[in-house]
């Protein structure tokens, strides 16, 4: 296996190279990917607003942003900074602090998600234990945030709000953490570099999607909801709630839901791509091209090409699944709530026991071929 | 083999994470104006005189389906490590696990029955 580059061992080592305890070296690196991590993903969500944008247009035949920015695409930072300098307002009736710590109650779990996202086998902040798990547990985080702050804004769009986001995350989060477990028991691991690995090997037609397919579709309309994507975005559904619990909220609170919304669109697609999609792996495994030339696993600028496709790799499958989430919104017309807890409780649920079940048969079955 | 290596960065991921909203918040503080008037703090109903508070008793209609999710919530908890660890358990596990979710597909279908899983 090509252990791939170790940036945290060469850094701490060069570090102890000008004597420095290795202690001391870890704690100069710690905070090193995590801010990396952290910019790099407000990126990412301007990137996603900007095609949240652009795209919408082009389903609607308009040309969306078009000034600020060649074709536009630095309108989501204009966006973000008006933000910034909006007056902030807290409703005369409302609960002062709840309302404050609402949205940071959202925005906090989706950014820490990030800890657990791998762009290569050593490119992520940290491959704990846990993985997947934690982030199935921070997901669902989230929605007592958005309760809490539809409940703090004393207003009736924002409280329906709150509970309906309430409603769905109950709702959705089963089937979620269901598909999210037969991926588990075929990788024999939850870390998500042990799931990215197990699909590697044989390109695209390793990737968990073909011997998940109907995983993927669970997981993908639970992902959606979880976010609260069109056809489920219930909870801030315009035409019933104005904005559902963001009613009252402006400047940078509203800001951080706007941001939270983001990120959390872009956590999900990226999650799909590396638990279905084969996350940082190439359609055509790097590994066989390099051994049919005779090139050593080890080589460091081979790495470092590893290294760059595998980050390029989980970009274009997130992205291009974003593209489709947002086809899907100017597609598909808002489910109602009824239809959502049917979807919900009464096909999504039994399905993905019944898809776990499988996957347990099928791996006692044929072990070889569904992870040993 | 599960060992508790790499969470130091969890745990210094959410100071940073959380040092995020309060940075947010606290930069546009400086920036941004404020005037407030009384009208301005009003309760938004589309532009009418807010009627009454939305903090009143109400039914919130999905009571039993919270009470559903507990069941699958903590069923899908002792899960995890079975599925993890399946490949070294064989085919006994299995079987149990397919008792252990008989039992609770029989819960399921006895709260859809019931009616419970209806918004009515």
């Amino acid at each position: 296996m090509n252990p791939g580059i170790d940036l945290q061992g060469t850094f701490i080592e060069s570090l102890q190279g000008f004597g420095l305890p290795a202690g001391a070296a870890k704690a100069i690196w710690m905070p090193l990917p995590m801010l990396i991590v952290l910019v790099g993903s407000t990126v990412a969500v301007l990137i996603a607003v900007w095609m949240e944008r652009k795209v919408s247009a082009a389903a609607q035949q308009r040309i969306g942003p078009e000034y600020i920015g060649p074709l536009g695409i630095l309108a989501p930072l204009a966006d973000g900074l008006k933000l910034v300098f909006k007056e902030d307002i807290i409703p005369a009736k409302a609960d002062k602090w709840l309302f404050t710590f609402g949205p940071m109650i959202v925005v906090i779990p989706v950014f820490l998600s990030f800890l657990i996202v791998p762009f290569g086998e050593n490119l992520l902040i940290s491959d704990v234990g846990m993985g997947v798990f934690l982030w199935i547990a921070l997901s669902s985080v989230v929605p007592i945030g958005l309760l809490m702050s539809g409940y703090a804004s004393n207003n009736k769009y924002s409280l329906l709000g709150g509970l309906r986001a309430t409603a769905q995350s109950l709702a959705y989060e089963i089937p979620l953490a269901l598909a999210v477990m037969a991926i588990a028991m075929m990788s024999n691991s939850l870390s998500t570099v042990d799931i990215v690995q197990h699909q590697s090997g044989y390109g695209l037609l390793g990737w968990n999607v073909w011997r998940q397919p109907f995983g993927f579709v669970i997981f993908f309309i639970a992902a959606l909801a979880e976010c609260e994507r069109t056809p489920f975005d219930l909870p801030e559904a315009e035409e019933e709630l104005v904005a559902g619990y963001q009613t009252e909220y402006s400047g940078m609170k509203f800001a951080l839901f706007y941001l939270g919304s983001y990120v959390n669109l872009t956590l999900s697609a990226l999650l799909v791509s590396i638990l279905y999609l084969g996350g940082w792996e190439a359609p055509i495994p790097v590994g066989l091209i390099s051994s049919t030339f005779n090139i050593s696993d080890t080589t460091p600028w081979l790495q470092v090409i590893t290294g760059a496709i595998g980050i390029l790799m989980t970009l274009l499958k997130t992205y291009a699944l974003v593209f489709f989430i947002v086809l899907i919104r100017w597609t598909i017309p808002r489910v109602r709530i009824d239809q959502l807890l049917n979807l919900g409780w009464k096909f999504l649920l039994p399905v993905a026991l019944a898809n776990l079940l499988a996957t347990a048969g099928l791996k006692l079955t044929f072990p070889a071929f569904f992870g040993g | 083999m599960f060992v508790l290596t790499g969470y130091e960065y969890l745990l210094g991921f959410l100071l940073v994470c959380g040092f995020v909203p309060v940075l947010a918040l606290t930069a546009s503080k400086l920036v941004r104006p404020s005037r407030r008037g009384p009208v301005r703090r009003t309760t938004y109903e589309s532009g009418m005189e807010p009627v009454g508070g939305a903090w009143i008793q109400f039914n919130i209609r999905y009571y039993m389906f919270a009470l559903v999710f507990v069941v699958f919530d903590v069923e899908t908890v002792f899960l995890y490590p079975w599925a993890v660890a399946f490949s070294q358990l064989g085919l006994l596990a299995f079987v149990e696990a397919l008792i252990f979710i008989t039992i609770l597909v029989i819960g399921l279908v006895y709260a859809w029955r019931k009616g419970a899983l209806e918004w009515s």
